[in-house]
């Protein structure tokens, strides 16, 4: 057993400071242990979000040392632990209080996307037929916990707040699993470009990187969302066919 | 004053039954809130694993209602509401059909069906699923379809209190975790949906949200439990490093060709088979291995026996010296290299968050070596008692679907009936509560019940905090109740914990917190207490009355099945002086037509 200190952010987006906890470390602890067990035993009325512990519901993202992660998937082996381990909320979205941001703003940029709208069923019970083959590339998609660490380390959000016109990889990921899903037939080109602002993406490829699912963010999704745009308009063919077709 | 807002359904949880049961309602017309206490999509439905239970016959094409319906009663050792049971193995099909129609993308037949794997007690193939991550599939489908059915979501929020008018609910009380204001909903009719209880226990699959919120509520509004002693501890939890004993391993690594063994190395799942399984179990593991792999001749492997027997064989290898170092047994899914050429590949697509979840929190190659696991509070099968076709609670106006309430899974639940349950109930919670308040108009609210419940919730900002803080107490209680109420369970250790919790009511009631109402996890925690006081002394009631071993409940002290209490189920409620009445009332019989079922699958 050794004691640890955690510098946590306490306080709001507005006024707060880091106050220095000790605690000790036992076998196998992650972060968000060490952050319950300061709650429990010296401040009882600290704020942090958690669900699972197990990296599946995407609840207790935070900046460990800077670095946006689940506190539930960071063991403290991985830390170094001779000097404080500094942990503060998300930095995209504002705080509400100590570790936990207010993310309502994702919420409502999913809102803005249209829902799914499938096919006619293919079989009489009213399901449909598709293969495995044509479905991994949507279920990679759908792995999402919406943890919300791509949106915090994107720079369009965290350093340009382009909160207004930029909706995240979270949801280029989002829009493609719908217009990747081999039944959609719902075409989202339009607001791709216009109201989700994919053209602000410059393949940074940072999404990716901190992602804990490991979806292949802008490789797989963004990429090929950005083709479509650059298909539909400034395809001289495909722009005609539009203008024709209304679509 | 309390902000008031009004909606002719107020649904209380959004997992699976509480988005389904919104999006129900929003479909009869009526206006619908949906209040949670964590955010929207975190809800503990999407932690399930395995999958979900329908007979779709995608795999196995002799598997029909008839047939899932016969293995739930078997399952449930016949104390399941058999109404219920039937409406389940009904309904599951065309519950899955219409997910896949909102958008969720389920793993694949070779043929492009819904793929159905093998699970515990289920006798055909049959929990669709999406690798091991079949519940974020169900949430998030929920979830993206529901946002846009017209339903308000309040999320962070935790109701605290029911308001009634007369015998009638007509709202709740609750405060928003981010500043601590009071909000007060008003409503013809309320659907709980608040899930399970597990953190009455200390080592547990569940997250901070089981509190049994929803079971005290509806108690304390005047509703009846049923069937509490009934708690499933899951055989397969990890039990090492520390902080993450408790954490589910699913059945799925089971169903996969995952085999159990001790430290001498040998398979003791064979060694103890119940009687009613004989017929349908293996003979050999050679067998096992090809029913796993899908060959229709073989039986099923003992790891896939009922949860309640596997718990308690692993139980009796620990006890009896034969565990793993750290208290558990092995469970091993690398040995099927054996078998199978690409088997690293293969684990890592059909079980991928629990390779995930071992190499990131145990160091553990689930590929390469065996994992360490041992039994977890995982599932109440007890909770709030509501009617089959309608789930109205025993309270006019209150209904429950989901985990938090009883019937459908009688002493035992199999694996992959929950999710299916949740969209079943939850659909027929939905209507049914809307219609409710289509009949109805609005009740009064009783300014009286709303300032009351409001000064009981701020009493612990006035108290000192030189006492036992709300962690402290909470951690007293579950350590309690998984030395004396967990899976082995004596006469003498059962009353002990009754007495344990009524002196821990009193400390309950000095509990002090400091700071202010701002998203305050001291407060919320305290404010929690009462819910797991209730339901864990109903839990151990329960359990002393029924003085016989049947599924999920096992008592050391007579450890048969009894026939005369296979009759019967146990009641909670709360009586007129406001103390707990326990009581066995007799099961009502199973009519005839579903009998003859039972009889032609047995
Ligand atoms: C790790 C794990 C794996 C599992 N795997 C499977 C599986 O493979 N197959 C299967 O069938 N089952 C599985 N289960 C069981 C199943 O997941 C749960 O029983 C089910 O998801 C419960 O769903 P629910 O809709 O009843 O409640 P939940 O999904 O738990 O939702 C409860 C909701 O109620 C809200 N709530 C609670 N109290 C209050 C309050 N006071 N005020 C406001 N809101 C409140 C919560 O915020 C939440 O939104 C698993 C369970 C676990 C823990
Ligand atoms: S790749 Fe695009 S979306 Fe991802 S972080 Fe970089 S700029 Fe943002
Ligand atoms: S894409 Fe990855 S990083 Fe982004 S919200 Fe989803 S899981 Fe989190
Ligand atoms: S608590 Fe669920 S991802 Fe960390």
């Amino acid at each position: 057993m050794a004691s640890v200190t955690f510098r946590i952010w306490r306080g709001d987006g507005e006024t707060g400071e880091f106050v220095e906890y000790s605690t000790d470390i036992t076998e196998g602890m992650v972060v968000l242990d060490a952050v319950h067990q300061v709650q429990a035993e010296s401040a009882n009325d600290l704020a942090v979000r958690w669900n699972c512990k197990a990296g599946k519901c995407g609840s207790c993202s935070a900046e460990v040392n800077g670095v946006p992660r689940l506190m539930c998937m960071t063991r403290m082996t991985d830390l170094p632990t001779d000097v404080p381990v500094t942990i503060e909320p998300m930095q995209a979205f504002p705080t509400l209080k100590d570790l936990v941001p207010d993310v309502s703003w994702n919420y409502e940029a999913k809102k803005q996307i249209k829902p799914f709208k499938p096919r006619t069923p293919d079989n009489e019970d009213g399901s449909w037929t598709m293969y495995q083959e044509d479905v991994d590339r949507v279920q990679e998609f759908r792995k999402c916990i919406e943890c919300f660490l791509c949106q915090d380390v994107c720079h369009v959000l965290r350093d340009h707040h382009k909160h207004e016109e930029f909706v995240g990889p979270r949801y280029f990921v989002y829009t493609a699993a719908l217009e990747m899903h081999p039944l959609d037939t719902e075409d989202r080109t339009e607001e791709l470009k216009k109201a989700f602002g994919v053209g602000y993406c410059n393949i940074t490829k940072c999404c990716t990187v901190v992602c804990p699912e490991g979806i292949t963010i802008t490789d797989n999704a963004i990429i090929p969302l950005k083709e479509r745009v650059a298909d539909t308009f400034y395809d001289p063919i495909q722009w005609l066919i539009r203008k024709a077709t209304g679509k | 004053m309390a902000e008031t807002k009004e909606y002719d359904v107020i649904v209380v949880g959004a997992g699976g039954a509480g988005l389904r049961a919104a999006i129900e309602a929003s479909a009869h017309g009526v206006s619908v809130g949906l209040i949670c206490k964590s955010l929207l999509g975190k809800a503990h439905t999407v932690m399930a694993e395995g999958g979900m239970a329908a007979s779709l016959a995608n795999v196995d094409s002799r598997d029909n209602w008839k047939v899932h319906f016969a293995d739930t009663m078997r399952g449930g050792q016949y104390g399941n509401n058999s109404t219920m049971a039937a409406h389940h193995a009904r309904e599951a099909p065309d519950r899955v059909r219409e997910l896949e129609a909102w958008g969720a993308v389920f793993d694949r037949t070779q043929e492009g069906r819904i793929l159905q794997r093998n699970f515990g007690g289920h006798r055909y193939p049959r929990l669709a699923h999406v690798g091991d991550r079949t519940g974020l599939e169900m949430i998030r489908t929920l979830q993206d379809h529901g946002i846009h059915q017209g339903v308000d979501v309040h999320m962070e929020v935790t109701i605290f209190h029911v308001l009634k008018d007369g015998d009638r609910v007509v709202g709740v009380v609750a405060y928003d975790r981010e500043r601590g204001r009071f909000r007060v909903f008003k409503a013809k009719a309320v659907v709980f949906a608040t899930g399970g209880i597990g953190r009455a226990y200390k080592v547990t699959s569940n997250s901070w949200e089981y509190t049994g919120d929803g079971q005290s509520l509806a108690y304390h509004a005047g509703a009846e439990l049923i069937d509490m002693e009934y708690v499933q501890f899951h055989p397969t939890g990890m039990v090492w490093p520390p902080s993450v004993r408790g954490i589910l391993v699913t059945e799925g690594v089971r169903g996969e060709g995952g085999v159990l063994r001790n430290s001498e190395n040998r398979r003791f799942m064979f060694d103890d088979i119940p009687d009613l399984y004989k017929d349908q179990t293996a003979d050999t593991p050679e067998e096992g291995w090809k029913y796993t792999q899908g060959d229709k001749e073989s039986r099923r492997p003992p790891e896939l026996l009922t949860r309640d027997h596997v718990a308690r064989c692993i139980m009796r290898e620990v006890r009896d010296g034969r565990g793993s170092p750290h208290g558990g047994v092995f469970l091993d899914i690398a040995w099927i290299k054996k078998n199978l050429p690409d088997a690293e590949n293969h684990i890592k697509r059909k079980l991928p968050s629990m390779y995930h979840q071992f190499k990131e929190l145990a160091g553990i190659d689930i590929t390469k070596e065996p994992m360490e696991v041992g039994p977890t509070t995982h599932y109440a099968m007890g909770g709030i008692r509501v009617d089959g076709d309608s789930q109205m609670s025993t309270v006019p106006g209150l209904f429950a679907a989901g985990e938090c309430a009883a019937g459908l899974h009688g002493a035992n639940r199999l694996g992959g009936n929950s999710l299916s349950d949740l969209v079943v109930f939850g659909k027929r919670a939905g209507e049914h509560a809307a219609l409710f308040a289509k009949e109805n108009g609005w009740g009064t609210i009783d300014q009286g019940q709303v300032d009351s419940a409001q000064k009981t919730a701020l009493a612990p900002f006035d108290r000192p905090t030189n006492a036992e803080g709300p962690f402290q107490v909470q951690y007293a209680l579950q350590e309690k109740m998984q030395d004396l109420v967990g899976i082995v369970r004596r006469d003498d250790e059962l009353k002990q914990a009754v007495d344990f919790i009524s002196g821990l009511r009193t400390k309950a009631e000095a509990v002090g917190v400091s700071g202010n109402r701002e998203y305050n996890g001291g407060w919320h925690t305290a404010l929690d207490l009462d819910n797991l006081l209730i339901v864990s002394e109903a839990i151990a009631r329960s359990a002393v009355q029924r003085q016989e071993s049947r599924g999920a409940h096992f008592r050391d002290d007579y450890p048969e099945k009894d026939e005369s209490w296979g009759k019967k189920r146990s009641v909670t409620r709360k009586a007129a002086d406001g103390s707990m009445e326990v009581f066995a009332e007799d099961l009502p019989p199973i009519p005839s037509e579903l009998q003859q079922i039972i009889e032609e699958n047995r």
